[in-house]
């Protein structure tokens, strides 16, 4: 559980865009913990701020992007004050990223086999011929066929979900302790989405690799997580074990998300939230989700909710669902 | 890929006999007449000028002149200048060396300087080195070229006495072509100081010459380095934690260089076609100046030949570029 030493530790990370209209705060102070080995699932639906959190901490958000945290560690290295030589000797080996379009996340002049590579070059310093056998070894790990001929490939020759699986051989090129895959299946038919799920569980459990997965699919949680974060307009709202969500869900956006799932409809009509994610110029006063929100009242709508405890799923809410008594926990 | 290349090599086709045509036709709609000018001022009887008129051949109807003028072409012969007597051929290959080599020159320094200023200004995107960069280009290719070498002449040769004024070499050398580089020719005749002298001679017209088409790969570098870097394989490039030389200067570079050879090829063409300003100005013998002078004195079997012959090479550097695009974008080669 996280509150082992953790991996990976975030403590208050803000990730404001610079905009010609003015700053856009797409993460909200989150807080976050991942145990070593664990399989964190990151919910939420388009602009959430889950992508950007992730991708803050590897340290690969462009320019126009400004982060600001109280912590980010990764096994106890600050990533905050790491200079450009030191975080990249970090990231591609320690801690990976693999991408929602497989087709674009690959340079289309280059062959599989050298971008496979050049991984290997980078960080291990392997010679041609070892980097060569590795090279065939991974693509033999993510399931490809006739790995060898592949290598000699270039991205356009092979479909979405072979890029994609030379992705994951890239990105656990370097047997990285973290992994982060940002919807990896999102951009996949529905048929391989399932494979690759399996192949990234698969690997986690042989190489004890750390996995967040970030999802939009609470089904993909539901098969794949241990811990589910739930995301909202760039807040945390919900921190919770898979099942113990499912079961019980403390926050109503969470609450709501799960009555969405066809699978648990009751009605012939599918319930829905009202409303969208707030944007830029829209963020309410008080709780992000006030407005879309079937419980919220005037607190609500005045007042931003504290984060309750473990015990209530860590909620970002003033009442919580099922809590027995209405609590305003202030901490 | 032989296939592409096949396939690239067969528009040559029209493109050549629609330049013939062109440029058989185009020397004719001028007004004047090649053997009024031969004349000179002196003029000359009306028996004389029906006996010239045959001659040339001018006498025969313009499709008959014209079919002449194509089945001599086909066996390669451009014909003879009315007025040097000699043939269109050996002049084009006497003095193309001399154009070729100054296009050269001056295409490599403009890459030199303007793909690494394209990509620095591409990565530091409105930062003060981009503004800079980008002002100078604006500058440059906006620059009157005639009025740009002048200035260089009166700056360097004039008041520095650092470059000569004009010429491919110095007098004191002598030697015989050998390639018609003279660069090349310099080296092979062993005389020292010829090659420096040879050098010295390039530096200015190559400057003068590389300003524009250094300005547009500055500025087509940059766009396109701006297009591919925000480009998703960058950011698993970065994901991989490569330096950022490597990231720019291979990954992105590579994918940016498209539309970068394009106006790279363009400005070849250009370059090929003669630098008159620049063949005029510094007195160098090339094929511009050869050109220009041709065309006053109406001497329609160089003008026709000689831009027949310039349409060629143009033809021949755009299937270069298309082999270079297969080349660096695979996805052109497997087709």
């Amino acid at each position: 559980m996280p509150d082992s030493t953790p991996l990976l530790r975030i403590r208050n990370l803000s990730v404001d865009f610079t905009t010609s209209s003015g700053l856009f705060r797409a993460v909200d102070g989150i807080d976050l913990d991942v145990a070593p080995g664990e399989l964190l699932a990151i919910v939420g639906e388009s602009g959430s701020g889950k992508s950007v959190s992730m991708l803050a901490v590897m340290g690969l958000l462009p320019w126009t992007a400004k982060i600001t945290a109280d912590e980010i560690t990764f096994d106890g290295t600050d990533l905050r004050r790491l200079g450009g030589p030191a975080r990249r000797r970090l990231i591609g080996r320690d801690m990976s990223m693999i991408f929602q379009e497989p087709m674009s996340s690959l340079n289309p002049c280059f062959t599989i086999g050298f971008q496979l590579k050049e991984a290997l070059r980078q960080h291990l310093g392997l010679n041609a011929r070892d980097r060569h056998t590795r090279a065939i070894e991974l693509l033999e790990m993510v399931g490809m066929p006739d790995p060898e001929r592949r290598l000699k490939a270039f991205p356009f020759q092979l479909s979405g979900g072979m890029n994609q699986r030379v992705m994951i051989a890239m990105a656990i090129a370097c047997r990285p302790r973290l992994l982060i895959a940002d919807e990896p299946t999102t951009a996949l038919d529905v048929t391989i989405q399932a494979q690759i799920l399996d192949l990234l569980t698969g690997l986690q459990n042989d190489t004890g690799m750390t996995l967040i997965l970030i999802t939009h699919d609470m089904g993909v949680v539901a098969e794949t997580a241990e811990r589910v974060c739930v995301q909202y307009a760039g807040q945390k709202v919900e921190d919770q074990p898979v099942m113990d969500l499912f079961d019980h869900p403390y926050h109503p956006y969470t609450a709501a998300l799960l009555a969405a799932l066809p699978e648990r409809a009751t009605e012939r009509r599918l319930p829905t939230i009202p409303g969208t994610v707030p944007g830029a110029f829209d963020r309410p006063t008080g709780c992000l989700f006030s407005p879309r929100c079937r419980f919220a009242d005037d607190t609500c709508r005045g007042i931003s909710p504290p984060v309750q405890p473990p015990a209530l799923g860590r909620a970002r809410c003033h009442y919580p669902i099922g809590a027995t008594t209405p609590q305003k926990v202030t901490q | 890929m032989l296939r592409y290349f096949l396939g690239r090599l067969l528009t040559f086709v029209p493109t050549f006999l629609g330049v013939t045509l062109i440029s058989f036709a185009f020397i004719r709609v001028l007004p004047g007449d090649p053997i009024i000018v031969m004349a000179g001022e002196r003029g000359l009887t009306e028996e004389r000028y029906q006996e010239l008129s045959r001659q040339f051949g001018f006498d025969q109807p313009l499709l008959v002149q014209f079919w002449d003028y194509f089945t001599g072409v086909l066996q390669g012969d451009l014909g003879q200048s009315y007025v040097t007597k000699k043939p269109v051929f050996d002049e084009f290959f006497t003095l193309f060396p001399a154009t070729l080599e100054l296009s050269l020159c001056a295409i490599v320094l403009a890459m030199l300087l303007g793909l690494p200023a394209g990509v620095v200004a591409a990565v530091y995107r409105g930062k003060f080195f981009d503004r800079a960069l980008m002002s100078t280009a604006l500058v440059g290719y906006s620059m009157p070229i005639f009025w740009w070498a002048l200035l260089l002449i009166i700056v360097f040769s004039g008041n520095l006495g650092w470059t000569p004024v004009s010429g491919r070499i110095d007098l004191l050398y002598y030697f015989d072509d050998v390639t018609g580089f003279m660069l090349i020719d310099s080296l092979l005749s062993g005389q020292s100081g010829a090659f420096l002298s040879a050098v010295r001679h390039l530096i200015l017209p190559t400057i003068v010459l590389a300003t524009i088409p250094l300005a547009v790969i500055a500025r087509q570098t940059r766009s396109a380095m701006l297009e591919v870097l925000s480009e998703d394989y960058i950011r698993t490039a970065r994901a991989k934690g490569l330096s950022p030389s490597r990231i720019n200067g291979l990954h992105a570079l590579r994918n940016a260089m498209i539309p970068v050879i394009t106006v790279i090829g363009l400005s070849v063409g250009t370059l090929l076609a003669g630098a008159i300003l620049t063949e005029t100005i510094f007195s160098w013998p090339g094929i511009g100046k050869w050109m220009v002078d041709s065309i006053f004195r109406r001497d329609y079997p160089v003008v026709q030949g000689g831009l027949l012959m310039i349409a060629l090479m143009v033809m021949i550097v755009n299937l270069t570029v298309d082999l270079l695009y297969s080349l660096i974008n695979p996805k052109i080669r497997h087709r």
